[in-house]
């Protein structure tokens, strides 16, 4: 038992000191971050100040940033968990035709991940004039077929009963999954939500080809070129990088339950 | 028409339920792939004069032919063969670790999970940081340490022989504990009685774990392979914030390759050709996952 705990204290120490030492670095003056990284100041600051701070907001639109990530991130979460759900219910527990068929076609393109269509879809984008906007970076990723797939998995799942007495009523499709699936799926639609925004939240590839200036530019994007705006300095990069985590850090404590629930349910249907 | 059958038909609803979805797959999955698959065997580029042909093969010779190409291929496999054994064995001992009920197990978990939430791209830059040259640098000054003195300090980004491992090292670091969460809830499906059972037989813990445990195990052990073997022929981020694929392509990767191709030279014809070549490598490890874990349920 001691043996499990040094190793885990070993293990959590090296998972924990590239975070420590870009906390300690954002509370830094520029020049002695690099000089001390590989210190113990490089982990624990014996001065602190928020200067590096101040600095990012000035040097660059961090606030603009932010809000460009959270709205797209946002819309795509809250679209695709609309959608998707929709159709998984259709799916998982109506009877039409053509069902089986379309689903399968649905299960073949869980497949294709963004990077094997990237290079066209950047293309389309280009040529109908939508680069720099908004729209090219949410509504290509809204329908989601694994999105759809763990849906189904989880309503298929669901008991007859539930539905019966309301279609007896004669409730019309929508108000049934509005009113009695919708309430009874809560973990899946946390599952999706979570693990749909934390692809989206640190997506690079995407809006590194569609945005050109700043303008709709997101959070990944951003830090990567404020790394390479001239002059280096290491506390502004530190602090950018702090200010850009922390939200997602704080709603990852919160609910940590569900992101590991989330996680886990990816991988258990496999 | 009788009204019953007319009740029960729930096609129209179901289309309008299936309907953005579906639109919204045709539209931006199914036919940019189509598209790649089309024009791989074309000559397309941007702004060429040349008027539009269909090549047949050409542009897979010339993506095969091209040394950084094929270098690209090298560091995926390459990257995919070091970091899927180690990442996987990495995050079954700390799912293992954390399975044994210990007090405080949650904090750990918590702390191994952590990077999982930081972008890749907010990693990048970071750990250039702790890749600093130099004898002050983080990572330098480790090696130094554990090595009594003995390290030389390097430039691991700009050394050939460096890059590579250097960036796997921080995919480790990002990736690790999503498998962990994975494999915990792998390791938490298995019944009680099984290991009980097991002991009272005898067995030894090795035996246990080899015995009982792993073969549970396997169904969620596969997918972890997967995921990351196929993230591994994804990267992109990494080489391309922290390197540029360099020195020397050191670092290139199929991706990498493709934008350059496509955003850089306006090559569509060629880039959808190494689309095509990466969508074939994901089928063919999908494929061999779905026959791994067939085997598995035949054999139970």
């Amino acid at each position: 038992m001691i043996l499990s705990y040094a190793l885990l204290s070993v293990l959590a120490l090296l998972f924990l000191a590239p975070v420590m030492m870009m906390l300690a670095g954002s509370l830094k003056p520029d020049e002695r971050v690099l000089t001390e990284a590989g210190t113990l100041a490089g982990f624990i600051p014996d001065q602190a100040s928020l200067q590096n701070y101040t600095d990012v907001f000035t040097r660059t639109d961090f606030l603009g940033f932010l809000i460009n990530s959270l709205f797209i991130t946002g819309t795509i979460v809250i679209c695709g968990l609309l959608v998707n759900a929709l159709a998984a219910y259709a799916f998982a527990r109506l009877h039409w035709r053509g069902r089986d068929l379309l689903f399968n076609l649905v299960l073949a393109l869980m497949i294709l991940p963004l990077e094997s269509i990237a290079i066209p879809l950047f293309y389309g984008v280009s040529l109908l004039g939508l680069r720099d906007t908004y729209l090219a970076q949410i509504l290509p990723f809204i329908a989601n077929a694994f999105s759809i797939y763990l849906f189904y998995s989880f309503f298929i799942g669901l008991p007859r009963e539930l539905e019966e007495a309301a279609r007896l009523d004669d409730a019309s499709t929508l108000r049934i999954f509005f009113s009695i699936i919708l309430p009874n799926s809560k973990p899946v639609f946390a599952s999706v939500a979570i693990l749909s925004f934390l692809m989206w939240w640190g997506a690079y590839l995407w809006p590194l080809m569609v945005t050109i200036g700043p303008e709709v530019r997101p959070l990944p994007v951003a830090i990567a070129a404020f790394y390479t705006l001239p002059p280096p300095q290491w506390g502004d990069i530190l602090a950018f990088g702090v200010m850009m985590v922390t939200p997602v850090l704080l709603v990852f404590l919160l609910f940590q339950r569900w992101f590991v629930r989330g996680v886990a349910a990816s991988g258990i249907k496999g | 028409m009788r009204p019953a059958s007319r009740l029960n038909d729930q096609t129209p609803a179901a289309l309008l339920l299936v309907g953005p979805a579906l639109v919204g797959l045709l539209l931006f999955v199914l036919l940019p792939f189509l598209f790649a698959l089309l024009t791989a065997f074309t000559n397309l580029r941007l702004g060429s004069p040349l008027p539009l042909e269909f090549v047949e093969l050409k542009q897979f010779t010339r993506i095969f032919n091209d040394p950084a190409f094929r270098q690209a291929l090298a560091n995926n496999l390459l990257f995919a063969l070091v970091v899927v054994p180690l990442q996987t064995a990495l995050a079954l001992g700390l799912a293992l670790l954390l399975n044994q009920g210990l007090r405080g197990t949650a904090i750990y978990r918590t702390l191994f999970f952590m990077p999982v939430v930081f972008p890749m791209s907010l990693v990048a830059v970071v750990w250039i940081l702790i890749y600093a040259p130099g004898p002050s640098g983080m990572m330098n000054n480790l090696l130094d340490l554990l090595s009594f003195g003995q390290w030389q300090p390097r430039d691991f980004l700009r050394d050939p022989l460096l890059a590579l491992p250097a960036i796997m090292l921080l995919s480790i670091w990002q990736g690790a504990g999503f498998q962990m969460v994975i494999l915990l809830a792998g390791l938490q499906a298995i019944p009680h009685e099984l290991d009980e059972a097991a002991a009272l037989d005898g067995a030894g813990r090795w035996q246990r774990f080899l015995h009982v445990t792993l073969p549970q195990l396997k169904n969620p052990l596969i997918f972890v392979m997967l995921i990351t073997t196929i993230l591994a022929f994804r990267l992109f981020d990494q080489a391309q914030i922290m390197t540029r694929g360099g020195p020397d392509n050191a670092t290139t990767t199929v991706m990498y390759e493709m934008v350059e191709t496509a955003f850089t030279r306006q090559q569509v014809a060629r880039a959808s050709a190494m689309t095509v070549v990466f969508f074939l490598l994901v089928l063919g490890v999908t494929w061999l996952q779905r026959r791994l874990v067939r085997q598995t349920r035949e054999v139970e």
